[in-house]
């Protein structure tokens, strides 16, 4: 059974669509990514999960039951916010202990779970502590670990890695991962950095101006984007115009084709100037310029390397030319 | 870079300042203790403690002080409820005309006393309410609104929405919200508020002056006792009173407040 689907879902603020009838599933136990730029609909969605917002049309249902007209507190999902969201006034340990006061637990018992929790998140001894005198990683860990005592079916996390530092970030990406795989909930992940959903999440759902773009995995978000919204935002994609596509292969669309797959041959189909060049170790970045098409080839490093200036011809193999739908 | 001394000729200036300000308040505490009745004579013939002794046997001044004390917890009672619940929507909530009520709930504070209180006197009449105890509570209770309000809406301000949210997705509804997060979160602020329309309204004598009938609050009691020459003191002795009566709330809030936003409304 599918543990968030939405039927056509929309929120419209006066006349902006925020969510434009947006229809997706997302399986249990998955770690599901959604992933755009600001203000294309993905926190909306998230929201609509957790109940902060009520869908103006569209149906939303978690494990098969209809829920748009359910308060966030009937809920079967937890919510880790961007900013945490933790309760200055009370100590770590009310705070992870919230959610089960509010449920009715014995102190003792309650303390002794969010303790349990304090240690999943390898926060053991910090329980007396207020939350200011913790440090952005610290207070992370507090607010997953008041989300995950509560046992949810769903957690839905909300940029959470946005206010880490890069080192943190990627330590906070694997132990999130391993945490997934240990406790086997579907985790709802809300990001607008494309390396992050890929490499963390099962499958992406890339959004654009309220609606999704593409959903599929990190595999063939990467490797075959479906339009060229997709192909630009998530990566260094070359997008090629479709009156370039219609002259190599008679079909009339635009087409991706990834950096790695440009190779500088004597004879091509495609002649183009080289505007510069980087050296990245293992490979060369080449940018050039096709009849005013900027294109980036990754050259590896025991190719020939051309001159800045040069005139050079192009060629690929027609396998990773990747044809999208109309841009 | 402030420089570490200030010249003498500052430092002469805010004491002269300083004592400008607080020397008449010591002059009206050592009256309290004068031997001589009729005029405030400098400097006082003889030392007393026997004002205090005639204060306390006079029953008008009873009734002033316990008419004082009712308005003013009423007042403050009233300002907790309306002022707190205002600062909620105008700081949580997006409707049409939020920074217009917002811009009138503050007005009373802005506006001169005179002018409140000819308002509210016409407006009695015209709705032909009868001057009374609640005629009383009604005018300071304007101002008093303004003060939890501001200090209320400060602390909202500044309390993350995401909070509430929090708690709801942790299964509290909005009774449980309330009780367990927004209440703690503005306690103090409330205190602070609660604290300061309390002294306000128990040293009020203009509005009240326009909405009170024959009733007298104790500053109406001693703007009368003035024009009286006979036992003056009696009336210093009372101003103490009311001074150590508004002073420490006016501190407490000071305290309570002190490190997180300024006690908006201190200058009325």
């Amino acid at each position: 059974m599918s543990a968030v689907t939405f039927d056509d879902v929309s929120r419209h603020f006066g006349a902006v669509r925020a969510v434009d009838a947006v229809s997706l599933s997302i399986a249990e136990g998955e770690f599901f990514a959604m992933l755009g730029p600001s203000g294309s609909g993905k926190t909306t969605c998230l929201r609509l999960i957790a109940g902060f917002e009520r869908p103006s049309a569209g149906q939303i249902r978690l494990f098969g039951a209809p829920v748009q007209d359910q308060p966030p507190y009937r809920r079967p999902v937890n919510t880790v916010f961007q900013d945490y969201a933790l309760f200055p006034h009370l100590n770590v340990r009310d705070n992870v202990a919230y959610g089960l006061m509010i449920a009715g637990q014995a102190k003792t018992d309650r303390h002794r779970d969010a303790d349990a929790a304090l240690e999943m998140v390898r926060l053991t001894g910090y329980g007396d502590r207020k939350p200011s005198a913790l440090s952005g990683g610290q207070r992370q860990r507090v607010a997953l670990a008041r989300a995950l005592v509560m046992k949810p079916r769903v957690l839905l996390l909300d940029e959470p890695l946005g206010a880490l530092d890069l080192k943190l970030r990627e330590q906070m990406q694997d132990e999130l991962k391993s945490l997934q795989r240990q406790l086997g909930i579907t985790f709802i992940f809300v990001t607008h950095d494309q390396s992050e959903a890929l490499s963390m999440a099962d499958r992406v759902a890339v959004f654009n101006a309220g609606q999704i773009a593409q959903t599929g995995t990190p595999e063939d978000i990467y490797f075959r984007p479906e339009t060229a919204f997709v192909a630009d935002f998530v990566g260094s994609s070359n997008i090629l115009p479709a009156r370039l596509v219609h002259r190599f292969t008679g079909r009339d669309c635009p087409a991706a084709l990834r950096p790695e797959a440009l190779r500088i041959v004597d004879t091509g189909p495609l002649l183009a100037r080289v505007t510069a060049m980087s050296f990245l170790g293992t490979a060369t970045r080449v940018v050039l310029d096709a009849d005013s098409i900027r294109l980036t080839a990754l050259l590896p490093k025991d190719a020939p390397r051309p001159h800045i200036g040069e005139t050079v011809t192009l060629d690929w193999d027609a396998s990773d030319l990747h044809l999208m739908a109309g841009a | 870079m402030p420089s570490e001394r200030a010249p003498v000729s500052l430092k002469i200036a805010a004491g002269a300042g300083l004592l400008f300000l607080h020397l008449p308040i010591l002059l009206i505490f050592i009256y309290a203790f004068t031997t001589e009745d009729k005029s405030y004579q400098w400097p006082p013939p003889g030392l007393t403690l026997k004002w205090f002794a005639v204060t306390w046997g006079r029953p008008d001044v009873w009734a002033a002080l316990r008419l004082s004390l009712q308005v003013a917890a009423i007042s403050t009672a009233v300002a907790l409820v309306l002022g707190t619940l205002c600062a909620a929507a105008v700081s949580r909530a997006h409707f049409f005309g939020r920074e217009t009520v917002s811009l009138l709930v503050i007005l009373p504070i802005a506006l001169p006393g005179v002018v409140t209180g000819i308002a509210l006197r016409s407006a009695f009449h015209i709705a032909e309410i009868p001057f009374s105890f609640w005629t009383i509570v009604l005018g300071h209770a304007t101002f008093c609104v303004v003060v939890v309000y501001n200090n209320a809406v400060a602390r909202f301000r500044r309390t993350s929405g995401s909070l509430i949210e929090a708690s709801m997705d942790l299964g509290a509804d909005s009774f449980q919200t309330l009780r367990h997060v927004i209440l703690p979160n503005i306690a103090t602020a409330l205190l602070a508020g609660g604290m300061l329309a309390f002294a306000l309204s128990f040293d009020e004598v203009i509005v009240t002056t326009f909405t009170a009938g024959q009733q007298q609050t104790l500053p109406i009691w001693m703007l009368e006792e003035l024009v009286r020459p006979r036992q003056r003191p009696v009336t210093n002795v009372v101003a103490m009173v009311v001074v150590l009566v508004t002073l420490l709330p006016i501190l407490g809030a000071y305290y309570l407040t002190r490190g997180t936003d300024a006690v908006a409304g201190q200058g009325k």
